[in-house]
């Protein structure tokens, strides 16, 4: 039935939607020169989004018959989600106006990309939940073949493409046994018949839907496009794929384990363990001999995502709420390196993009060294930082569920990542300069990099807030 | 009698066809495209033998989205890959390979 308090209950997304379509409008028939309009009015309805997730969290948690939830577990991860989309808009202008690509798509397309993220956080059917991901994916691969003309981003989309679409068909492969062997596609209806006991079909269906969810989460095994991808991709758009995407299908992850696959826990815990430990060794590892920052960082994103699923591994409210907790870290770290990553500009203005381009940075510009430097320490979890937080979190976590043993192996993982983190800060500071530096950065990137570099010096202030949020978004999935 | 078994078994060698026709496929991007119509066709033909099995309308709401948004798919795909043509001038699978990896 639809009714008023459905309807309420949805509001981020009629927001987001009819905000897309609006612009989508300026946009056809106001021309390219909208451009900037339009950039700076899907911030806005971002943000109009983000209020109205109040609304949405006041009329949950459950919107037309269950297919829907608004409950603190969504709100907390629409937020993150909509921050980080606006931040990638915002990143983006001056790096497309230097190539003449600055385009009204760009923005309407994270604006509905936005809208398929939102559907897929609050999924409460396998239904919902299979629209929202390809709403996503579809607007993700117009993304990454951005830049038409460039030959490296339209080799990104095709690849993309082609491994997002066969991600899509092994998740719904997975969906359609579960689908068989539960008689349900409801979350709530699939586990009350895996607590009565799990079949054989419904445990091939189960790992359908994991290894589906695992390339869009791009963890070992299922990761090997995201280096392409991430290098070929326009850098704003690998910006957006690093950050809100992720917090996406890692929060949808979490709800389809914990609400639909939860009595079957046993199963899937052991997948999730091999998952995570892969993707923590692959990431660290591979990422050692990377020449670009992009792919670099593609690894980098495996890696924190194989610590991300430690918490989720967990399968306690504690590692939920961890897991949570790291993504918001995560995110805000990643968008900064990524500001800093959008700064780097040759002398004419021309972006670059590999490591060895660094050195001499600390010479030339000293404050983007710092900050560069700063998120570098972060993401390698040095303890003054922001970062030490997140790794803390769940491997606290993971001893209190018992699992030490994990925890030791990616403590100790962790090591070995903190060695191509700290290669990078080499560069910049103790290199030999190669190349002339421009001399100023934008101010939009600027103000979004020191906001980011604040927030992870001084992040233990926001530390209870953080946590006390995180556990009441996992409390509502338990 | 043909039961719900035969349906799966078919649904299962076409599923298996598409994802092959993705790996071992050497020559052409159009043929990977059509595997991955594939995959989602065995995925209907799964969800309406399961539907008509369990009496469930819902197997068969299912079945119709994943069309609908294989139409979707679809599109964006040839778009992508007229511009990749246009700027490659080639579609072989092998000729994909500016990064490695």
């Amino acid at each position: 039935m639809i009714d008023s308090t459905s309807l309420l209950a949805v509001m981020p997304e009629l927001v987001l939607t009819v905000g897309g379509l609006v612009l989508l409008m300026i946009a056809a028939f106001g021309g390219d020169g909208t451009a900037r309009l339009v950039n700076s009015l899907s911030v806005v309805t971002l943000i109009g989004a983000g209020f109205a997730l109040l609304c949405s969290l006041a009329h949950g948690p459950d919107a037309f018959d269950g297919l829907y939830r608004a409950d603190a577990f969504s709100v907390y991860a629409k937020a993150l989600i909509y921050g980080a989309a606006a931040s990638a808009i915002l990143l983006a202008a001056r790096f497309f106006s230097t190539d003449g690509m600055l385009r009204p798509e760009y923005p309407i397309l994270i604006v509905f990309a936005a809208v398929g993220m939102g559907m897929m956080v609050s999924a409460g059917d396998m239904l919902t939940l299979y629209v929202g991901l390809e709403m996503n994916s579809l607007a993700s691969y117009v993304l990454a073949s951005f830049m038409r003309q460039d030959g490296r981003s339209s080799e990104a989309g095709l690849k993309y493409f082609v491994l997002g679409s066969l991600a899509s068909g092994i998740l719904l492969y997975g969906i359609s046994l579960l689908y068989g062997f539960t008689g349900s596609t409801t979350f709530d209806g699939i586990a009350v018949a895996l607590g009565g006991g799990v079949s054989k079909g419904a445990l091939f269906g189960l790992v359908f839907v994991l290894a589906g969810l695992a390339f869009k989460i791009s963890a070992v095994p299922f990761h090997m496009w995201t280096p392409d991808v991430y290098e070929g991709a326009p850098t704003p758009v690998t910006t957006f794929f690093a950050s809100a995407p992720k917090v996406a299908a890692i929060a949808l992850t979490v709800r389809v384990a914990i609400e639909a696959l939860g009595p079957a826990g046993l199963d899937w815990q052991q997948i999730v363990i091999f998952v995570a430990l892969a993707s923590i060794i692959f990431g660290a590892v591979a990422a050692i001999g990377q020449s670009n920052i992009k792919r670099l960082m593609a690894y980098s994103s495996i890696n924190n995502v194989g610590f991300a699923l430690i918490g989720l591994a967990c399968g306690t409210p504690a590692g939920v709420a961890a897991t949570m907790s790291y993504m918001t870290i995560y995110v805000i770290m990643t968008i900064g390196a990524f500001a800093c990553i959008l700064q780097m500009r040759d002398a004419d203005g021309k972006p670059v993009e590999t490591i060895a381009s660094l050195a001499g940075l600390s010479q030339s510009r000293k404050g983007l060294a710092a900050a560069f430097a700063i998120f570098m320490f972060s993401m390698a979890g040095i303890p003054p930082l922001f970062g030490f937080w997140a790794k803390f979190l769940v491997f606290d976590a993971a001893v209190a569920a018992g699992l030490t043993a994990l925890a030791a192996v990616g403590i100790a993982a962790s090591v070995i990542g903190a060695f191509y983190y700290l290669k990078i800060i080499k560069t910049i500071y103790f290199d030999e300069p190669t190349a002339a530096y421009e001399a100023k950065g934008g101010a939009v990137e600027n103000i979004i990099l020191t906001a980011c570099a604040t927030v992870i010096v001084l992040g233990y202030l926001l530390n209870p807030m953080l946590d006390q949020a995180s556990a009441a978004a996992a409390a509502s999935l338990f | 009698m043909i039961g719900l078994q035969h349906y799966l078994v078919v649904s299962a060698i076409l599923f298996v066809m598409g994802v092959l026709g993705i790996f071992i496929n050497r020559k052409n991007i159009i043929i990977i495209l059509m595997a991955i119509e594939l995959i989602l066709l065995s995925v209907n033909i799964n969800l309406v033998a399961f539907s008509v099995f369990l009496g469930d309308m819902v197997g068969q709401v299912f079945s119709m989205f994943v069309l609908t948004v294989a139409a979707g798919e679809a599109a964006i795909g040839l778009a992508i890959l007229v511009i990749y043509f246009r700027g490659r001038g080639t579609i072989a699978v092998d000729d994909v390979n500016r990064m490695k990896g």
